[in-house]
């Protein structure tokens, strides 16, 4: 059954009629059309999905759209809202972060929720906060490099 | 994977509500953090047709230091528990097996309450739906016959939680809250043996808290074998609790995960006791540990590996906790 949800999504209040049973990522991605959260293992197990709530990386697929009601809940697409990519976007451009670029909206989102408690992560913390985001093309060098490059840059 | 079957969502606001809405709805499920029941109704191992999300009640969440003891509602979550300095300090086995637990991400949903409660789990049932046919399922779901062992009449799906054995060796108790009220019981006692039906808590039971004596002169430590170490449930998960007063052991108590349908609490340890932890001491560890040792062929992985694992781990937990005192003693005695 439907029923009203009422929350942000990238700061922008919004009350949609959702499902009980209707996963995040099936909200994120089916309601609003923000397809920039990926599907991945759907399963808990990749961390494509990643999402901020409340700043903190959540897993959308394993995530009740309805238990996070009246929370703040951010998405890769919030990044870029006025057409300049953020830093960490950038970063991921320019050191080669991405390949086929599946992982890389749940690496990014959950680098962005390190960088806002840690601005200046060491790489153990680095690795520490990206250890369940897999990336299948490659290692993970050029991912943990280009989120050391962002937080040496001064946010915008 | 397929989206979740239709359901009703409940949302209590206190655990006695949440205690009334189960009592209404017996086929109801918990929801804690969701990383483990979600993925697995997703998966069609779980249905049901109400569930009861116990996200906004907030007594749940509470952790407080009274009398000696430390009370841990069950909503805290795992990334709050690895983080907090008391229980760094003075539970180390409980932090470690939190900071343990899955991937960061899962940590900051999944909760205590959920770890605890975990379904057991095994090759032959954590799969899809069109795996487990081809198949012919298994004892717990589907079928008359565990996979793992064709001749049994239980089913050998292995508990694979890290804070349990943590919360056993430093001896602390589950509150249940029920429609006539609470009870306590030692940790241990809320596991069963059994892969289906592993938990000693009546149907109209709600776990609400734990209780942790925070007692001097004691030293713990949580570690585990898993195939990724950024995310896997355990191979085997060993937590030792120890106490050296000189050159004597006066207290030792290890448990043990992921080897069998309970946390198993190792037993003959107490004859050790006043005794240094010499040759014939760690020999003696890892018997024991060994017999505590069920593994049956749940995981990938073989089982010679997770029961030669097992006592290796335990003995390497037991000699670091007995050097650390050793060198800065702690605590009055």
């Amino acid at each position: 059954m439907k029923k009203l949800l009422r929350l942000s999504v990238n700061g922008k209040p919004r009350e949609d009629a959702v499902a009980e049973n209707a996963l995040l990522l099936d909200y994120l991605r089916g309601t609003l059309g923000l397809t920039g959260t990926k599907q991945g293992c759907d399963g808990g197990e990749c961390g494509a999905c990643t999402v901020l709530v409340d700043s903190q990386p959540r897993l959308a697929c394993s995530t009740l759209a309805h238990s996070v009601a009246g929370r703040s809940v951010e998405t890769i697409e919030s990044l870029s809202a006025e057409g300049n990519l953020s830093r960490l976007q950038r970063a991921f451009h320019e050191h080669l972060g991405t390949q086929c670029g599946f992982c890389t909206p749940g690496m990014i989102m959950a680098a962005e929720a390190l960088l806002r408690v840690n601005p200046h992560p060491d790489r153990a913390a680095i690795r520490a906060s990206l250890a369940g985001n897999l990336c299948r093309c490659t290692g993970y060098v050029k991912i943990i490099e280009s989120v050391e490059a962002a937080a040496q840059e001064q946010p915008v | 994977m397929s989206t979740l079957p239709d359901f009703r969502l409940m949302r209590p606001a206190t655990a006695s509500d949440a205690v009334r809405m189960r009592a209404l709805h017996p086929s109801s499920r918990y929801l804690a953090g969701g990383t483990d029941l979600l993925p697995n109704m997703r998966r069609g191992l779980v249905a049901t047709d109400v569930v009861i999300a116990l996200g906004d009640v907030e007594e749940l969440t509470g952790l407080h230091e009274e009398a000696g003891s430390l009370t841990i509602g069950v909503g805290v979550t795992l990334a709050t528990l690895a983080a907090n300095k008391l229980v760094q300090e003075r539970l180390p086995a409980l932090a470690q097996a939190a900071a343990g637990v899955a991937g960061p991400t899962h940590r900051i949903s999944a909760t205590l309450g959920g770890n605890l409660c975990l379904e057991t789990r095994c090759r032959f049932y954590n799969q899809s739906e069109p795996w487990r046919e081809a198949n012919d399922y298994c004892m717990k779901l589907g079928s008359d016959t565990c996979r793992v062992a064709s001749k049994s009449a239980r089913c050998y799906a292995a508990f694979s939680g890290d804070l349990a054995p943590a919360l056993m060796v430093l001896a602390a108790e589950v509150e249940l809250l029920g429609p006539l009220g609470t009870r306590v019981l030692p940790i241990a006692d809320f596991y069963r043996e059994d892969g289906m039906a592993w938990l000693a808590m009546a149907p109209d039971e709600l776990l609400v808290a734990v209780r942790v004596p925070l007692k001097n002169g004691w030293v713990s430590a949580y570690e585990k074998v898993r195939v990724r170490g950024s995310i896997d449930f355990p191979l085997a998960g060993v937590a030792v609790a120890l106490r050296r007063e000189g050159d004597a052991l006066v207290g030792l108590r290890i448990a043990l995960t992921g080897v069998s349908s309970r946390p198993e609490s190792v037993s003959g340890l107490e004859a050790m006791a006043g005794h240094p932890l010499d040759d014939t001491a760690l020999a003696i560890i890892a018997r024991q540990v060994k017999l505590g040792t069920k593994a049956m062929e749940t995981t990938l992985i073989e089982v010679p590996f997770r029961r030669r694992i097992t006592p290796v781990l335990a003995k390497r937990l037991v000699e670091r906790l007995w050097g650390m005192v050793g060198d800065n003693p702690i605590g009055p005695s």
